[in-house]
């Protein structure tokens, strides 16, 4: 029952640790740039298979099965560095306009990241196979638990922390709490805005394909994953209130565990039960519950 | 020169001709294809009351869409109903039904609250169908079987022969009404509250409009076309399926009114035609048609916001502004 109930949570957790870097990327990137970045999604499941091709070329190199990890962690930063290309190219153009044509853009980012993942690692499944389980297993309380699972976990609170940190000790994260507060007075005080949203775009995409390298050794990587992940992510971010980097956490957490305890209860309930909250939390808090007082 | 006002009802009735008789000279290909578009212009007719005259743009609007086809499959497997001009005001009518409570909530936010709710709504609807197995069918959804037509059951005729025969008619004549239909709801003082409330809610409120509750009737309107659309969608491939209602079938139809053009009334039109279309173009000879697609919807975003009717409309002043 106790080992039951572990894994349930546990499975909630880990789910949550992913959940939070890619909703954390979101947030960020709209707290600063006021762009509810769909593609989010796409980036992470840019970041799976980059992390599936930089193990398998690591491992067939010779590089021991242990120390998967850093080819994955590695891949899935690099490839981050998209984000780049996407704001100076594509995104840079709609800071001023509607945003629903900020919408559309990132959607149609969507679209075409979907394909050329198709184009580059082909339609069937992609895994790093085994290698999971080179860490072995952890006891914890009668479960049974990959020891992998728990080092994403703590890497995932790590970045948290790192997060928090980032914003509210830093130069750098004053300048983005200035931005996403008033960005005409940051940018009368000297701030160069060209290079604070490139920056947050780089950063919100390396979140995202970040978490999805981490999570591809658990799982396969399919071409879809991504604009399933994103409709989560966006229920994370508006339970948690848009922009807010404690809703992230707290909506990972709620989203993750709950959705790993309905599937163990009551299976047909596990996606409807986060959208009818989602829905809930709009209808009552539109701010979320981390965000500033409703509208 | 006659100035293209002048010309439009011209350019109207020469297109209406040739769809008319295109069944009669075009190959059973391209005639089959027509379908999908004549289903979509339902849909995005009712679409753009709500995107280019009121200004709210749903990311869930596949949920009605979902909610037509399903009606149309539920009743011909199910409850043995097969005439379509049954299955169609049971259609519009589900969605009104589902919509007035949604409508009403979604009504009271705008923007991307708007955007985001109705993304909600359409998400619990689409894992409604994936997991409720034994009611949807889950993924592998549900039958619809061939409708009876103008009150027969064409049973001599093949699959192919139906289609193009009097399915095309059926279908011409409901986005014929369709189209009629919107072309008076927008033309009406209804319609005009619509544009002064994308234009300017505090205006249209200080003058006596109640804006959440005409945002509510668009809204309502919408989703019965949506779901009349959706209705229409199912018989020609005769089967239907969750990913009816998933997000990103609600993005690409909002993608088909901004590549026609949001701004004036027959753009969705042209929007659905060219997209279906150049979709099947595309996929003949490169399978990887998002990409494509991807690439001109980030074009016309960034360089042609008012879609293709937008590069004729520079002739011509603006029918409707930005939402």
């Amino acid at each position: 029952m106790t080992a039951n109930l572990v894994n349930v949570l546990l499975g909630g957790v880990f789910h949550a640790a992913i959940l939070f870097l890619v909703a954390a990327g979101l947030q960020v990137v709209f707290g600063v740039q006021r762009i509810f970045n769909l593609a989010c999604g796409s980036f992470y499941a840019l970041g799976a298979y980059t992390g599936v091709s930089a193990v398998g070329f690591f491992t067939s190199h010779g590089g021991p099965p242990a120390l998967f990890i850093v080819p994955l962690v590695l891949g899935g930063l690099a490839v981050g560095l998209v984000g780049i290309v996407v704001e100076r190219g594509l995104l840079r153009f709609v800071y001023d306009r509607d945003e629903t044509f900020q919408l559309l853009l990132t959607f149609a980012l969507v679209l075409m990241l979907e394909d050329l993942i198709r184009m580059t690692w082909g339609t069937a499944p992609v895994s790093t196979g085994g290698l999971y389980l080179s860490y072995g297993q952890a006891r914890i309380l009668g479960a049974t638990v990959p020891v992998y699972n728990l080092i994403v976990i703590a890497a995932s609170l790590a970045i948290a922390l790192g997060i928090g940190w980032l914003l509210t000790r830093t130069a750098f994260g004053r300048i983005i709490r200035a931005s996403a507060d008033n960005r005409d007075m940051a940018e009368a005080l000297g701030v160069d805005m060209r290079r604070v949203y490139v920056r947050v775009f780089t950063l919100g995409t390396m979140l995202g394909t970040l978490g999805g390298a981490l999570v591809i050794p658990a799982t396969a990587a399919m071409s879809e994953m991504g604009i399933e992940l994103i409709v989560e992510a966006f229920a994370v971010v508006v339970i948690g209130g848009l922009g807010s980097m404690r809703g992230a956490f707290v909506g990972a957490l709620v989203v993750g565990v709950l959705r790993s305890v309905a599937i163990s209860v009551y299976p047909e309930l596990e996606m409807l039960l986060i959208y009818l909250i989602v829905i809930a939390v709009l209808l009552w808090r539109p701010r979320g519950l981390f965000g500033a007082a409703a509208a | 020169m006659r100035s293209p006002v002048a010309l439009a009802p011209v350019v109207l009735a020469v297109i209406a001709i040739a769809i008319v008789a295109l069944p009669a000279v075009a190959p059973a290909y391209y005639v089959t294809l027509m379908l999908p578009f004549m289903a979509y212009g339902v849909v995005l007719l009712g679409l753009n009351l709500l995107f280019g005259y009121t200004g709210l743009v749903s990311f869930g609007h596949a949920l009605f869409i979902g909610i037509g086809a399903y009606t149309g499959a539920v009743l011909t497997t199910h409850a043995g109903v097969r005439h379509m001009e049954l299955i169609l005001p049971a259609a519009a009518l589900t969605a009104a039904v589902v919509a007035a409570p949604v409508g009403a909530l979604c009504a009271r936010y705008v923007k991307i609250y708007f955007g985001m709710l109705t993304l909600a709504f359409g998400m619990v609807f689409y894992t409604f169908l994936l997991k409720f197995y034994r009611l949807t069918g889950g993924d592998e959804g549900m039958r619809m079987l061939r409708p009876y037509l103008f009150g027969s059951e064409w049973a001599g005729f093949s699959k192919t022969a139906y289609l193009i025969g009097p399915y095309y008619y059926f279908s011409l004549a409901v986005l014929a009404l369709a189209t009629l239909l919107m072309w008076r709801i927008v033309r009406s003082p209804f319609g005009l509250c619509l544009k002064t409330i994308r234009d300017n809610p505090l205006k249209a409120e200080s003058l006596g409009v109640s804006v959440p509750r005409y945002r509510w009737y668009a809204f309502m309107i919408s989703a019965v076309y949506a779901a009349v659309g959706g209705a229409l969608l199912a018989p020609p491939t005769g089967n239907v399926d969750p990913t009816l209602a998933y997000w990103t079938h609600s993005g690409n139809i909002v993608f088909m009114v901004l590549l026609g053009g949001f701004s004036s009334f027959f753009g969705p039109l042209l929007g659905a035609f060219v997209f279906i279309f150049l979709q099947d173009t595309v996929m003949s000879v490169f399978p990887y048609w998002r990409l494509i697609f991807g690439a001109v919807l980030a074009f016309i975003v960034l360089f042609a916001p008012g879609g293709l009717m937008g590069l004729f409309a520079r002739f011509r002043p603006a029918e409707v502004g930005r939402p």
